[in-house]
């Protein structure tokens, strides 16, 4: 079974339903979704931060690189690709 | 294995508001003795409880039932959840869900809405649902979509619905669900009383399994399907609740507080909101800490090398099977206790031309 690929002009942001927040009590970003909770890391984080249906996912890959340097392009596109897979994210691509 | 000195809090609390239904399933989950839970928590006290799990680490609040929408207090209870931040998950029948009652929850901050079919059409729908409600079902699913939520259709399946479900989720592309829930029939309360004419046979599920996989590749990306297994047809058990107090806790329509909703005859001390702080509950008490974690466990399940995957399965199966909460979920085909399974799934899978679809159901009572 393939996964899905995000393209490169797609625009991800939090699916219908889907709400990122901090959560106090760990001390980390959640994504909170009807039946599941995704507590993120610091990177998946920042990566999520930057969806909002207008940056392009080359866009992303490029300000994180302002972020942290050396970032590579395969490693954020499989991110993205995962989570729109399970719809945590929706792709806008027009 | 030693257990932490204070848990990892809770990610989520079923809200079980109240036990009354306009529904009269015969899987429901509720306990056999409805009648018992009518002296339900009033307004301030479940905002209260709200509160407290929001404080405790608690980051989805799930308002089911009974029928959330009988309490006129809905949308103050969601207010209360929404405005400390938690995610509020409504499981209703919709049966109540007019689009008055939508807004007043739209506007309350309600952030997702679960709505129960019993089947993809009003026949059987409404047969298995006790009541004319399909139709309802299908304009309150609309107004769900209209309002902006996303919709999710939970769908109970059993013998009696299961070789219908291509047309399941062809109605629920119809009515653009983002999620479906094909959930087997678990065997407690008023589901294990009609376990007989619930449990499908091997050849239904075999068959239902098939068009679930084909749905899900068909529809990736555009539809998730979610499909739970039917233990009693598993090698392996369930991790029930995802561990027995270390994700979710439950809270009844009378305040007990259990970490499974189907925890009602457990043999353990009583907890209740009423008589003591949510903390204390999932930190402290003896109905929480009793079966945490893999200390409690018995062997096949203490020298099982799947006993951290698994964590026991279901204390609350184990006990309905065997009459004993410490013991390995029968379900396992490693417990002592399996044939009390495989004589259920036996039975099942006899010969019994005509009965598929037609064996009675007892109807649970609405309140």
């Amino acid at each position: 079974m393939t996964g899905l690929t995000v393209p490169t002009t797609g625009r991800p942001r939090l699916g219908r339903g889907v709400r990122m927040r901090f959560d106090k009590t760990r001390g980390k970003h959640v994504l909170v979704l009807p039946e599941t909770v995704v507590v993120l890391n610091a990177t998946g984080a920042a990566i999520l931060e930057l969806c909002d249906g207008q940056r392009t996912v080359t866009d992303i890959v490029a300000a994180l690189r302002e972020q942290f340097g050396e970032v590579p392009d395969e490693q954020v596109v499989g991110y993205l690709s995962k989570l729109a897979e399970r719809r945590h994210l929706e792709i806008l691509d027009d | 294995m030693t257990e932490p000195a204070v848990p990892e809090p809770p990610m989520g609390l079923l809200a079980e508001l109240t036990y009354r239904c306009p529904l009269a399933c015969a899987y429901c989950s509720n306990p056999i003795e409805i009648a018992a839970y009518r002296d339900e928590l009033d307004t301030a006290d479940w905002q209260r409880v709200v509160t407290e799990a929001a404080e405790l680490g608690v980051l989805q609040l799930h308002l089911s039932g009974g029928e959330p929408l009988l309490r006129r207090d809905l949308a103050d209870i969601v207010a209360t959840a929404s405005g400390l931040g938690l995610y509020t998950n409504l499981v209703t029948s919709a049966l109540g869900l007019n689009e008055k009652r939508a807004a007043e929850l739209h506007d309350a901050g309600l952030d997702h809405v679960q709505v129960s079919l019993q089947a993809d059409e009003p026949t059987l729908s409404d047969r298995i649902a006790g009541t004319p409600s399909f139709e309802r079902k299908i304009a309150a699913a609309r107004t769900v979509r209209d309002l902006g939520w996303p919709l999710t259709l939970n769908v109970v399946l059993h013998r009696q619905n299961i070789d219908r479900v291509d047309r399941v989720l062809a109605a629920a592309e119809d009515l653009g669900a983002d999620r479906i829930e094909l959930a087997n029939t678990q065997y407690y309360g008023w589901a294990w009383h009609n376990r007989t004419a619930l449990l499908p046979s091997r050849e239904q599920l075999a068959q239902a399994e098939v068009t679930v996989r084909a749905a899900k590749e068909r529809l990736r990306g555009q539809m998730e399907i979610i499909y739970v297994v039917p233990d009693y047809y598993a090698t392996y058990p369930k991790p029930c609740m995802g561990g027995w107090g270390a994700r979710q806790l439950v809270v009844v329509p009378t305040g007990d507080a259990m970490p499974c909703l189907a925890a009602h005859e457990l043999p353990l001390p009583r907890a209740n909101v009423r008589d003591g702080s949510l903390r204390w509950i999932w930190e402290d008490s003896p109905m929480f800490s009793a079966f945490r974690g893999t200390d409690w466990m018995p062997d096949p399940c203490r020298s099982c090398e799947r006993r951290d995957v698994d964590l026991g399965g279901c204390r609350c199966q184990a006990f309905a099977l065997t009459g004993d909460a410490t013991r390995t979920d029968p379900v396992c085909h490693l417990s002592p206790d399996h044939h009390l399974v495989e004589s259920a799934v036996e039975a099942a899978n006899a010969d019994r031309a005509g009965e598929t679809v037609s064996l009675p159901l007892v109807a649970r009572p609405h309140a």
